[in-house]
């Protein structure tokens, strides 16, 4: 099962660097918000260093999120979905190597994207090792989680549209540990916890999402 | 492979509407069914309850297999070679890509008996793993000086032939054929005919839905 599960994660790989540029789009968005808070907020560095973890935390999950309605959209309105259910590799298997391949041109390329931004908000060192090791453990869970929406909103029309609505509120979780960790090292506590339940999360995301997908994939090819 | 597919009394609702109702037959390995019907008559849901994709309302499909008989969609699906009304095909992507990738989704190397046993060699003379047969595929659907192209340069109708070698490459006993000779021209569909004679001629199933069957089909049914 292996081959045809890395087949299919390697052409989707493919495709988002060839195709549409939502990885570059991602990117953008992620460094545009990043660049206009400091400016919105003005020069006050220890209250840009405050608010870094919670702002990046956001940004990130909604640049995640401008590509996510596609996660299934375009097999869908060309066929290779019924294809791809069709095939010996079982959907699950499948929602979880587009889930893959969604982290890996988005989710990955966020994370490793921060430190960068993050000296825009005078972070410092050891709460951006934070921040980044938070978006590492945290952001497979917005590409999971996202997966359920995408799949669940594939027949909507403008259902782009309606997958934040549905997303957002879910990853609250996310946001919430993620932007905690970064505080908490600020404030000079070890953000271990915080960084624990973010893992939790996000695996608790990972392993049950693809299921969940799969089951609104089969939906909306019977429809 | 299969031996034999049968329709039990089966119907199918969409919405509202009962489409068909107490619908039987049989198809032994070597014959064709020709599927015709008015427009909304409930060809295209009659291949997708066979394909799995939709449940019957009533009623049930059984395929015969060296295994055994089976009413199980999952595994319909296994034996199911799709040509549905989208081609399943990435603009992005080249015409061998294109194959290469739905090889190995569907686990089928791309075997010599698709060809008509002839060989092909790489560029540099010498044979390279599944090349050969690649290459004589492409060419048997006319389209081997395309094989470097995307697929957003190919016109529709050889959009269709590219998913008649694809549909070839997927090694599947079970066609399911969703209007085959849509976009063709007449040699296209003169291609369509042979390669559905030779399904049969080698013990498949082929189930069409079509408003013109150009006299193939053993058996035909009108919905």
């Amino acid at each position: 099962m292996s081959g045809p599960f890395v087949t299919l994660l390697l052409r989707d790989l493919k495709l988002a660097a060839r195709g549409g540029g939502s990885a570059a789009l991602a990117l953008s968005f992620f460094a545009l918000v990043a660049t206009l808070v400091p400016l919105g907020v003005g020069a006050d560095l220890n209250l840009l260093a405050r608010v870094a973890g919670g702002v990046l935390w956001v940004g990130a999950v909604l640049a995640a999120l401008l590509s996510l309605d596609r996660l299934f959209q375009g097999d869908f309105e060309d066929g290779s979905l019924e294809l791809i259910a069709l095939s010996p590799l079982p959907l699950e298997l499948a929602a979880l190597a587009k889930i893959l391949a969604h982290w890996l041109a988005t989710g990955l390329a966020l994370t490793l994207l921060s430190p960068l931004l993050a000296l825009m908000f005078n972070l410092p060192g050891n709460a951006m090792r934070m921040l980044f090791v938070s978006l590492l453990v945290g952001t497979p869970a917005v590409s999971a989680v996202g997966a359920i929406g995408a799949s669940l909103t594939l027949s909507l029309k403008r259902g782009g549209l309606i997958l934040p609505l549905i997303i957002l509120p879910l990853l609250v979780p996310a946001v919430i540990f993620g932007a905690g960790a970064v505080g908490a090292v600020l404030d000079g506590i070890a953000g271990g916890g915080a960084l624990g339940l973010l893992a939790a999360f996000s695996g608790a995301s990972v392993l049950l999402s693809p299921f969940a997908a799969a089951a609104c994939v089969r939906l909306n090819l019977s429809s | 492979m299969i031996s034999a597919l049968t329709a039990e009394n089966i119907a199918c609702a969409r919405g509202e509407r009962r489409l068909f109702d107490g619908l039987s037959f049989t198809l032994r390995a070597g014959q064709a069914l020709a599927v015709g019907g008015a427009n909304g008559a409930g060809k295209t849901s009659l291949l997708r309850l066979l394909a799995g994709f939709l449940a019957p309302f009533a009623g049930r499909v059984v395929v015969r297999t060296a295994e055994g008989d089976s009413d199980e969609a999952e595994t319909r699906a296994r034996l199911v070679g799709w040509l549905g009304h989208q081609d399943g095909l990435k603009p992005q992507m080249t015409v061998r890509e294109q194959l290469v990738f739905y090889a190995r989704l569907y686990s089928a190397p791309l075997r010599p008996s698709h060809l008509g046993g002839a060989t092909g060699t790489s560029p540099a003379g010498a044979p390279r793993a599944g090349e050969a047969d690649l290459i004589s595929l492409l060419e048997q659907v006319g389209l081997s000086r395309q094989a470097d192209l995307p697929c957003r340069y190919l016109s529709a109708g050889q959009k269709r032939r590219l998913a008649l070698a694809r549909l070839l490459v997927s090694n599947r006993p079970l066609w399911l054929l969703d209007e085959p000779f849509a976009a063709l021209d007449s040699a296209g569909q003169a291609l369509v005919a042979d390669l559905m004679a030779r399904h049969c001629g080698e013990g498949g199933i082929v189930i069409a839905a079509t408003h013109d069957p150009l006299g193939l089909a053993h058996e035909s049914l009108t919905l």
